[in-house]
């Protein structure tokens, strides 16, 4: 652990030897989410509501995918880079290193920048929640920390498999991108608005749902039950990461050097 | 002329080699073009006042969009290029016996056709074979289809001088992702990407109305389906013309001034 830090605290350093780049890419990272967040605004001007969801509800689901994408991009930059390591042959070096592969790949990436957009999504967040009428309690509070939780590590994951995939085709799947960057722009919505293999493929496949849409219909009062099971569910939803760790993991086995 | 035909030419054929690129972006534009029309679905089936836009209309829109996204899109980085405003390499195109602005425009140009004309089939074919009410329905008539055509082609002609403003910019900021980042958010969501125009409350679209991004995107994807009329449409075709003039005049001037005050750091 010390290590990732010292890794963070070195490519931190590195950043900030561009200071004006630094933080134009930070006001940049905030501001363009704006853009989908605006579009969502201004489709409930003109139509209400959007299967049965009110704004602020949409707007919670928004923050709570946006944010868990954030934190995700911010740390596990490395594994969304990771077809340039193969690619130079950097993967080698790490292997001979007698620390931790993922720790190192970790290592490579972190990625502060992205806070630009992490602060965007919690802005909207308190909107969400100073506007939305929620019955706070224990649980609830929770819940809110675990889908944050649940949805990085399901985002991480994803970006694993994108990289053990970089093992077997050596560049990256563009295709990936519709599990991040789709899932980004389209899980602001409530599950129930999609046909049913979309519902189906979102909670048990890739769990989106177990991070915004179950947990948040208790949350949002929308359905009763037992709240602190409601609360854990989107720690389930993480669990999604271990098969990722695990293919991840099948990849490393595989791998030979394409570079000299 | 010449130079820049051949150019162009050359540019076009190298950029129709990214086929691998291109399949991996279809699968995207198809899946994104999906999400929306069934998220604009629960949206049309909760609220009635669509503006006269019908859900048909949009789901047109969306298709076409995703399909020609290559050729309306904002976003418009080029690393080759802006790496060398930045690293002083321009000294090099500086050296060239033609002019640098329009070397550009053509670069730029070429890649967008190229990329339009690698993905935009399809996407095309896949929102044909949605099944209904998802569809990609066919054109209002033969006479907006070629209207369509003609404003599409127009526009990617407008969009490029737009891009050239926008990497004119960079030298100016120094920051390709400041400069390329933040004016691309403000084109893309005035020119209807983010959502359609009509959707928009009358306010904004007034400001839609006034400025130039609408004509590249929203403009020939609702001459398409009819939702502007033929007439309009045609008189459009002048307004989109007025644009590239008065923005690649501009951008020449600017380009003209700023590469003869700038100062080559380095040898």
């Amino acid at each position: 652990m010390g290590l990732y830090f010292k890794y963070m605290s070195l490519l931190l350093k590195s950043h900030l030897q561009y200071r004006g780049s630094f933080i134009m890419t930070v006001i940049t990272q905030f501001i363009q989410p704006f853009a989908l967040f605006a579009g969502i605004f201004l489709l409930f001007e003109r139509f209400g509501s959007v299967g049965g969801w009110t704004m602020y509800e949409v707007f919670m689901c928004y923050a709570v995918v946006g944010a868990s994408f954030a934190i995700s991009t911010c740390f596990a930059r490395g594994f969304d880079t990771f077809d340039n390591l193969i690619r130079n042959a950097s993967f080698d070096r790490i292997l001979v290193r007698p620390r931790g592969i993922i720790l190192q790949v970790l290592g490579s990436g972190f990625d502060l920048k992205r806070i630009g957009h992490l602060l965007q999504t919690i802005v909207v967040l308190i909107i969400a929640i100073l506007w939305g009428d929620i019955g706070w309690d224990m649980a609830r509070v929770v819940m809110l920390i675990n889908m944050l939780l649940g949805g990085s590590l399901i985002f991480s994951g994803v970006y694993m498999l994108q990289a053990a995939a970089a093992f077997w085709t050596i560049e990256a799947l563009e295709v990936a991108n519709i599990f991040t960057h789709g899932i980004k722009e389209h899980a602001s919505y409530p599950l129930n608005i999609f046909p049913k293999w979309i519902t189906v493929v979102f909670t048990f496949i890739i769990p989106f749902g177990t991070i915004n849409y179950i947990p948040l219909q208790y949350l949002l009062g929308k359905i009763d039950g037992p709240g602190w099971l409601y609360a854990f569910i989107p720690l389930m939803g993480g669990l999604f990461i271990v098969p990722c760790v695990f293919v991840w993991k099948l990849g490393v086995g595989k791998y030979s050097s394409a570079g000299s | 002329m010449k130079p820049y035909i051949s150019l162009l030419k050359v540019r076009y054929l190298n950029g129709l080699q990214y086929r691998a690129a291109a399949l991996g972006g279809l699968a995207t534009q198809f899946f994104w073009g999906m999400m929306l029309v069934f998220i604009y679905k629960a949206f049309y089936k909760d609220g009635t006042a669509s503006n006269g836009f019908s859900y048909g209309d949009l789901v047109t829109f969306v298709w076409l969009q995703q399909a020609f996204l290559s050729l309306t899109y904002m976003y418009d980085w080029d690393s080759e290029m802006l790496n060398m405003i930045v690293s002083g390499n321009i000294c090099y195109e500086l050296t060239r016996p033609i002019n640098l602005y329009q070397l550009w425009y053509v670069k730029l140009l070429s890649k967008r056709l190229a990329r339009g004309t690698l993905r935009f089939a399809p996407v095309i074919i896949l929102g044909f074979l949605m099944p209904p009410p998802y569809n990609l329905s066919l054109p209002a008539s033969s006479t907006s289809f070629i209207l369509f055509v003609l404003t599409l082609l127009m526009g990617v002609l407008l969009l490029v001088t737009i891009s050239m403003l926008i990497y004119i910019s960079v030298f100016k900021t120094m920051s390709p992702i400041g400069s390329v980042g933040i004016f691309s958010i403000i084109g893309e969501f005035f020119s209807g990407m983010t959502i359609p125009v009509p959707l928009m409350p009358l306010w904004l679209q007034k400001i839609c109305y006034i400025l130039p991004f609408r004509w590249a995107a929203d403009f020939p994807f609702r001459v398409y389906s009819g939702n502007i009329g033929t007439h309009e449409a045609m008189a459009g075709i002048g307004v989109q013309a007025f644009w590239i003039a008065l923005l690649f005049l501009t951008g020449s001037f600017m380009m003209k001034r700023i590469s003869r005050l700038s100062v080559v750091q380095g040898g």
